[in-house]
């Protein structure tokens, strides 16, 4: 095969890694955002607790509790760190964020931020910054599949798809299902949706707990991939930001589909001009501000 | 998107000249209580060298400075970016390397700080008007990260270590700017003029349009004031000063690093104003004061620096989001700190 094609089909392959999280984080913001109109924040920090999160529970629980071969894997962690950080998230809505409404949404957006300084200073404290490998794949992801172009971690190759699944599943949950169109009314007139008898703002911490569930979800699946630090999330939201911008709040697809095609986009960057690849996204951000100020998908405001 | 531009000045929302008296005599309180702050504050500038470190005021003063180009922004405008490290920060690495590779004299170190600053604050802001309240705090967030990008990468930025040596130089060929006290009072002269710079601005016509749009920007587009040309000159500004503020602080401490240009260092300088009381006057400086002098004293606890800083960002928004000199202004029954 071209050497050249060849480079192209391997770096897509590690783009559309990284296209992962960003579909899945973006998502996260994109149904927060929809429900609450609050940008959140907090999101990378959420992200990098959940990495966190699936870290300590596989290598430093048996120890705090004393039974050192006590240890939770990735599995149990895929269902059991989302639920955490879905609490964890729901206790700011409830006892800071609702306090907040009734503002301008910048200081919910200040608020967040001053959540994503204290988590990020509290790991800073406990664990190092510098990072530390997660240990707890599991054996049957471990190993490479051959692509026929090249050879692709099975872990990622899983990563890739079980997050499409998870997106899709997102997609459809919303856009397709009772619950969704009693969300999406939520969005449209709480006044409204509230007169029927539905607790709104049940609903609203709801929402908010599924959507940092989301990025605690992708911060276990990074977990393994990347190394766990603290700092970890705090680049990654100023992207999503960025992904953000791109897609136009407007859509759940439209969050999945940018997320996906820029980290596609950045890993092209990587073939063609690697000095790039940290700025393409926020390159491409202008771009498509000139011409489209509200984003590929973004209804007018 | 119309209640994205409401009520981010809790301060202004007044007290109504019923409650307190006829309208002249809250003016005259509001302009003896102007005065006192004046008063404390220049006294405040020429004695405090003798009884704290110069060094530690001098990065004061560069903060508070930066902390009101901001305010001019979310202040008195209505805009919050998210990138003011940007100029910040780039300025520093342009003062320095004007100062240090090309042998620029200090003023004109300064000046090409600002200058740069000011470019790239026409730049991000006209990129940025084009959308609203959070967009726009987003979109000059990574925009601010490209040039953060800039100054890791680029060969004369000197990558992690930053730009180190950057010589302080004289003050119009006769002044060594090497001794201390020198040093101090040029810093505070600096400081001075930019702050009545910007308490001219607030206080001119242009800054009531500004003022005008902060409050209902409709109504100031239906008034015939085109309000991107006002808001995007308002950015010019509060970057080239945040820019001044910036190549300031490259010459006190001879050197520009990264920290300065990250966007926790946007962050912080919001947490200044939001502390000290957005769209007041005094505010900024109170708020850096305390910011500062925080991260001074909790110096040696490492990180936690960063829990109570983000604590503190947490209690004001939750609790007191008029600010230190806005809740005084409350307290005082005055419109304006």
């Amino acid at each position: 095969m071209d050497p050249l094609l060849r480079l192209i089909l391997a770096q897509g392959m590690l783009g559309l890694n990284n296209g992962v999280f960003y579909a899945m984080l973006s998502l996260g913001l994109a149904v927060i955002f929809g429900l609450l109109n609050v940008v959140n924040f907090a999101h990378g920090a959420l992200y990098m607790l959940g990495a966190f999160l699936a870290l300590i529970l596989y290598s430093y629980l048996g120890i705090w509790i004393g039974i050192s071969s006590f240890s939770i894997g990735f599995w149990p962690s895929l269902i059991l760190v989302p639920v955490l950080v879905a609490c964890f998230g729901m206790l700011i809505e409830r006892f800071m964020l609702r306090r907040l409404y009734k503002l301008d949404p910048i200081y919910s957006l200040l608020l967040t931020f001053g959540v994503t300084l204290v988590l990020q200073g509290l790991f800073i404290n406990f664990f190092n910054a510098s990072g530390t490998p997660y240990p707890g794949m599991p054996e049957s992801l471990r190993g490479v599949v051959n692509l026929g172009f090249m050879m692709f971690p099975k872990y990622r190759l899983f990563v890739i798809l079980f997050s499409i699944v998870v997106c899709f599943v997102v997609w459809y949950v919303i856009e397709r299902t009772r619950i969704g169109s009693r969300l999406r009314a939520g969005t449209e007139n709480p006044e409204l949706v509230k007169a029927f008898g539905i607790n709104v703002p049940l609903m609203v911490m709801l929402t908010f707990g599924f959507g940092t569930g989301l990025a605690g979800l992708a911060g276990v699946l990074a977990a393994p991939i990347y190394s766990v630090s603290p700092l970890m999330g705090a680049n990654l939201i100023i992207v999503i930001f960025a992904v953000v911008v791109i897609g136009g709040m407007g859509s759940i697809a439209g969050a999945v589909v940018t997320g996906f095609a820029l980290g596609l986009v950045e890993g092209m960057t990587k073939v063609f001009y690697a000095p790039a690849a940290n700025t393409v996204i926020f390159l491409l951000m202008v771009i498509v501000l000139l011409v489209r100020p509200n984003g590929l998908f973004g209804r007018s405001s | 998107m119309s209640n994205m531009t409401t009520d981010i000045t809790p301060t202004m929302e007044a007290v109504g000249p019923d409650e307190t008296g006829t309208d002249q005599t809250l003016q005259s309180r509001s302009r003896l209580w102007q005065g006192i702050f004046w008063g404390a504050l220049l006294a405040f500038l020429a004695a405090a060298p003798f009884f704290l470190y110069p060094v530690f005021v001098m990065q004061l003063l560069c903060f508070a400075l930066f902390a009101a180009a901001f305010n001019l922004l979310i202040g008195f405008t209505g805009l919050l970016s998210f990138g003011h490290a940007a100029f910040f920060g780039g300025a520093a690495y342009v003062a320095g390397h004007a100062l240090k590779v090309w042998g620029f004299p200090p003023l004109l170190g300064l000046a090409a700080g600002t200058l740069f600053a000011a470019a790239l604050g026409w730049l991000v802001g006209s990129l940025a008007i084009r959308r609203q309240g959070i967009y726009f705090a987003m979109i000059t967030l990574a925009l601010a990260q490209i040039v953060y990008f800039f100054a890791l990468q680029m060969p004369f930025t000197g990558g992690e270590d930053g730009l180190q040596g950057v010589p302080r130089g004289h003050l119009l060929g006769l002044i060594s700017l090497n001794a201390p006290l020198a040093m101090y009072y040029f810093v505070a002269g600096v400081f001075l003029v930019a702050f009545l710079m910007i308490y001219r601005i607030i206080h001119s016509p242009f800054g009531q349009v500004l003022q005008a749009i902060r409050e209902n920007e409709p109504r100031a587009l239906s008034l015939g004031y085109n309000v991107d040309r006002f808001k995007l000159l308002a950015f010019v500004l509060s970057a080239a000063l945040a820019g001044l503020a910036g190549s300031t602080k490259a010459l006190v401490f001879q050197f520009a690093s990264l920290t300065d240009a990250h966007w926790q260092m946007s962050g912080e300088v919001i947490l200044m104003t939001l502390l000290g009381g957005m769209g007041t006057i005094f505010g900024p400086v109170v708020g850096a004061f305390i910011v500062v002098a925080l991260q001074h004293a909790l110096s040696g606890i490492g990180s936690w620096v960063q829990v109570v800083i983000g604590g503190t960002f947490i209690a004001c928004v939750l609790l007191f989001r008029r600010g230190v000199v806005g809740e005084l202004a409350r307290i005082l029954r005055i419109n304006s700190l």
